[in-house]
């Protein structure tokens, strides 16, 4: 997908910290600092939910940004998260770190099962293909006896970090969903900057001449998808542990829009557009609920006014604007 | 120039995060009471919940005449858009921020479920009336919960025994296939047999995602049931009975029993189609005096378009008996305590104009009679709304599941 | 066995019949989304929500217009196309020099926007329809089945309009200028012909096709704002596995995907829904392309 690309710019800045270029190392910094007040004059339960959230679009981030793939089944592995880390957390009883890691697992061996088909096409029909799956995965979850339907997992025990520090409080919670977040982000951060993010960029920008150079861009595609999905499964798992529930909601295409939207009104291709996408959207959703029938009609117009009018999205524009790469 | 921008956009950015900000609960006066009914307003349930849910809420404070008594009760209403993480998030909200006593209606079991353990956590009430779950009254019940209009085992219980005492004596199923349906199934079938019917088969199709039914209708004429059982809910339903219809099922003399089929599903099929099916509710407009009485008032406080069934009557007679508790045990204390309130509710008989007289047992399952429907042929009908006939009841200390089967924990009182 | 085998054939011819009327529902929309695509390299998410106003315009036709069936058969595509024209100068046409997938995301938009305002408007339990008169009625003796007169016109209907749209775009001379003008529009352009009003009309056709398998459906289907959501992703696997090369193609993937599915809901009912994508993953390993596309 054609990302705005900030790499050839007059001031593409290089990087002076850990990848981060001096003006990302600022944002960076404010972020960290963000999470790390809000909770005290925000709700923190509101706050997870962004931050779950964000992680997601960052995963998803990674391959329509980075890799120009547009997945649009994502809930799939976002929502694998979640019934496994819940499952595992509330019947095998395993501790909150286990529970969420054995969601990311899981969700990356989904990713590879489906990406091996996927990536076959690119595309429009890679899109397709990937909404085709997750909605067999749907039917999966409808009837896995494990996820218990429509009910879903309910009641799933936050339980104690390291069988030591009990997360029931939402402020203890919130600071190991803020610590999963964090290094979600600076996972995909790295993963973009690394050498192999670079190959990534290059496929996106044109796969035959990728494929001349001699890389074998298939395995790469298929490595940057079960990143992906493992990432987006952690954000499943983690969401599932704040809320205390696993339901089909997450894995509903619906959801893989969503992601897509959040990720869309952030900024493609941007490092922080979809944690500012995710804030936005779920920001919007917690103010509709009060606001009536709406919901699905705002977001329809958010999407149709990104597509034709802000296509950057917010950081993008930002971005453009201050004549860096954020 | 560019300087400005450059300005202007920190500006902003320093702004953004008050987006979001939470609002602090204001003192909230001694002589308010808040009602939050979180419901469906943008998905399938929307009908049935959705806002005529809140209309008859908002029916039931005005009926108990809260502003003479000089209460002043508020009435929000909240889209959990189906997603039990808004749902759960929408209620705790509600309850820390904005000192929401109670919460009433929400459909979709998963949601349903969120909630009353978010409503038990913080001790407030929890009416639950459109969510068809019977677990809210089995493993997972509250001290804090009531479930009023209807659940799973008892639309299989209406249904199943009502319909072979009618002379439906064979059945055929047709499931959607997940939890749900099977459950749905399997309960009526259990009551089908205990009436002295019998299964001759079952046929289960895909959920979500099903349109076509014919093929499956098919079978089951072909098992010449008397019977056509349909386990399924929503689009679903609507669609197997449309289809039942252009196939002839009905006028064949086969019973096609919608085991999760409302009045206002029966509205958006139109009586040409659906005439001749069958269904179980607790609540129909036109039962007696007070139903059209209450009928009455809710539609014109605006459900001219969607006039309410069980699930709204539920809204209406849960506020109306939580009124009732609240006047008795006065607000302060009302507001204080859930369990308080709903121990209170318990143990004072239940009388409104949408159900009459009926109790709450200990594990919060609401007792009432349950009517088996037949949805009249337009000839039949003589107005809007003009459904069903009656051809069966079951008496409220029959219809729901005994509560030694629940494996609900709380104290009988 | 045998008699088992006899008894399974028995009961499976039924089921193939009304796998091809679902066939001819699948065909219908694959032909419109590919229509689409192959002229204007635009999926269109929006497709199901088309679908679903096609049977909405047929039923307010009727109950403020009196505009029976057979009006609305002829007069819902035209309005829902007339709306597709609109869309497309407005919004659709903006997008055509950027990646395919931004389509993709303005369509998904669109279908969320439409989607909404129904369901505020008509609420979500659904519109009642009937067929027409002359097509109910006793149904029809096919010698294994009775089936209903209604079913049958669905698939005439089907047929007749994809082997129509597939004369005229492979065999009229607008249909050239369009397949020369997704080649290479500058060049056709440049010979005189409009090529921005060729696309419009080309959107607004196959929109109109939505909406008129949108009318098909009313009288079978419940008429609500999520009918058409449900059916959209199973279409897209029947483009997928047909592949968008040709028209034919997707219209023949319809059938036989219809078909396959309607054998399984005798065999195994509940893999009926799962078996189109079952064979979406098949057809994927083995023809990358589809079915009928072209690499």
């Amino acid at each position: 997908m054609a990302a705005p690309d900030m790499d050839t710019g007059p001031e593409a800045g290089r990087p002076v910290f850990f990848d981060f270029t001096a003006p990302q190392l600022w944002a960076f910094g404010a972020m960290v600092a963000f999470i790390a007040i809000a909770p005290f004059f925000l709700y923190p339960v509101f706050l997870m939910k962004v931050l779950c959230f964000a992680l997601f679009a960052c995963a998803f981030n990674l391959l329509i940004g980075y890799a120009g793939l547009l997945s649009f089944g994502h809930a799939a592995y976002f929502g694998m998260g979640g019934y496994i880390t819940a499952h595992t957390a509330k019947v095998w009883g395993l501790s909150p770190e286990l529970a969420i890691l054995l969601g990311g697992v899981v969700g990356a061996g989904l990713g590879l099962v489906i990406g091996s088909l996927a990536i076959r096409r690119t595309g429009i029909y890679f899109a397709m293909i990937t909404l085709a799956m997750a909605q067999m995965v749907y039917f999966f979850f409808l009837q896995a006896p494990f996820t218990g339907g429509e009910d879903g997992i309910q009641q799933v025990p936050r339980g104690a970090l390291f069988g030591v520090i009990d997360l029931r409080a939402d402020l203890a919670m919130y600071w190991v969903v803020a610590a999963v977040f964090l290094l979600g982000f600076i996972a995909v951060h790295r993963i973009v900057h690394s050498p192999f993010g670079q190959i990534l960029k290059a496929i996106r920008e044109n796969e035959p001449r990728t494929i001349s150079l001699g890389y074998r861009t298939d395995d790469y595609k298929l490595i940057a998808f079960v990143l992906s999905a493992g990432l987006a499964g952690v954000a499943g798992g983690t969401k599932s542990l704040v809320f205390g529930i696993a339901t089909l909601t997450d894995a509903f295409w619906g959801m893989s829009g969503e992601v897509v939207l959040m990720t869309l009104v952030g900024g493609l291709g941007t490092i922080f557009g979809p944690v500012v996408g995710a804030a936005v959207i779920i920001t919007m959703q917690n103010y509709l609920a009060e606001f009536g029938a709406w919901v699905t009609v705002i977001q329809g117009c958010i999407f149709v006014a990104c597509v034709l009018a802000f296509r950057a999205g917010v950081v993008g524009m930002i971005a453009q604007r201050l004549r860096v790469r954020l | 120039m560019e300087k400005i921008d450059r300005r202007a956009i920190l500006a902003a950015l320093a702004a953004a995060p008050s987006i979001g900000m939470t609002r602090r609960a204001g003192a909230q006066a001694a002589n308010t009471l808040k009602i939050g009914v979180l419901t469906d307003m943008s998905g399938p349930f929307r009908d049935i919940s959705g806002p005529t849910s809140a209309v008859a809420a908002r029916t039931a404070v005005q009926d108990f005449g809260v502003a003479a008594r000089g209460w002043n009760v508020e009435v929000v209403v909240g889209d959990h858009q189906n997603r039990p993480d808004v749902g759960v998030t929408l209620a705790r909200q509600w309850i820390d921020r904005d000192g929401v006593d109670v919460i009433i209606d929400v459909p979709n079991s998963g949601v349903a479920l969120a909630v009353n353990t978010v409503v038990r956590e913080r001790n407030k009430v929890y009416l639950n009336s459109t969510a068809a779950t019977v677990e809210l009254t089995g493993a997972q019940c509250s001290p804090n919960t009531v479930h009023w209009t209807y659940d799973t085992w008892m639309l299989a219980r209406s249904t199943g025994a009502a319909l072979v005492r009618a002379g439906g004596d064979s059945w055929f199923f047709i499931t959607a296939d997940y939890a749900f349906g099977h459950s749905l199934e399997t309960q009526t079938a259990n009551f089908v047999r205990g009436a002295g019917g019998r299964v001759l088969g079952t046929v289960r199709h895909p959920f979500p995602g099903t349109t076509d039914f014919s093929s499956f209708l098919v079978q089951a004429q072909s098992s010449r049931a008397k019977v056509v059982g349909l386990a399924n809910a929503g689009v679903d339903t609507i669609n197997s009975v449309k289809q039942a219809g252009e196939f002839g099922l009905m006028r064949r003399g086969v019973k096609v029993a919608g085991l999760l089929l409302f009045a206002n599903d029966v509205n958006g099929l139109g009586l040409a189609t659906a005439q001749g099916a069958v269904c179980s509710e607790t609540f129909y407009w036109d039962l007696n005096e007070r139903t059209r009485a209450v009928t009455r008032r809710i539609v014109a406080n605006g459900a001219q378009n969607n006039w309410p069934s069980m699930g709204h009557a539920g809204c209406y007679g849960a506020v109306t008996h939580y009124l009732k508790v609240a006047a008795d045990m006065g607000l302060a204390a009302a507001k204080a305590n859930g369990v308080d309130v709903v121990n209170r509710m318990k143990a004072m008989p239940t009388d409104d104009d949408a159900f009459g007289q009926g109790t709450i047992r200990s594990d919060g399952r609401k007792l009432h009679p349950c009517y088996l429907f037949e949805v009249k042929t337009p000839a039949e009908s003589r107005g809007p709304w003009d459904y069903y006939k009656q051809i069966g009841v079951t008496p409220g200390n029959e219809a729901f599941r005994p509560l030694a089967d629940g494996g609900c924990t709380l104290p009988t009182t | 066995m045998i008699e088992e085998l006899l008894f399974q054939l028995e009961m499976a011819a039924p089921q193939v019949a009304l796998g091809l009327v679902n066939g001819a529902f699948y065909a219908l929309l694959s032909l419109g989304l590919a229509v689409i695509f192959g002229m204007l390299n635009v999926i269109n998410f929006a497709h199901g929500a088309q679908f679903m106003m096609g049977a909405f315009v047929a039923w307010l036709l009727l109950n403020y217009l009196g505009v029976n069936y057979w009006g609305a058969l002829v007069l819902a595509p035209l309005i829902v196309g007339a709306f597709g024209v609109v869309l497309e100068k407005v919004m659709i046409s903006r997008l055509y020099k950027l990646d395919h997938l931004y389509g993709l995301l303005l369509t998904f938009g669109l279908a969320l926007i439409i989607e909404g305002i129904f369901r505020n408007e008509f609420g979500s339990s659904g519109l009642p329809y009937a067929p027409p008169p002359s097509l109910t009625g006793a149904p029809v003796d096919l010698g294994f089945m009775l089936m209903p007169k209604y079913r049958l016109w669905v698939v005439v209907v089907s047929v007749v309009v994809c082997l129509a749209t597939w004369l005229i775009i492979e065999k009229t001379r607008l249909g050239s200028y369009l397949r020369a003008a997704t080649e290479n529009a500058a060049l056709v352009q440049a010979f005189g012909i409009n090529v921005p009003r060729m696309m419009t009309l080309t959107y607004a056709g196959g929109v109109a096709l939505a909406a008129l398998a949108g009318v098909l459906a009313a009288p079978i289907y419940s008429v609500n704002p999520q009918m058409g959501s449900s059916l959209i992703i199973i279409v897209f696997a029947v483009v997928v596995i047909g592949g968008m090369g040709s028209i034919l193609g997707s219209v023949i993937t319809g059938f036989a995907l219809g078909l396959l599915e309607g054998l399984a809901k005798v065999v195994y009912p509940e893999a009926s829904a799962t078996v189109i994508f079952v064979v979406m993953a098949v057809v994927l390993l083995t023809r990358p392309a589809g079915l009928f596309g072209r690499a």
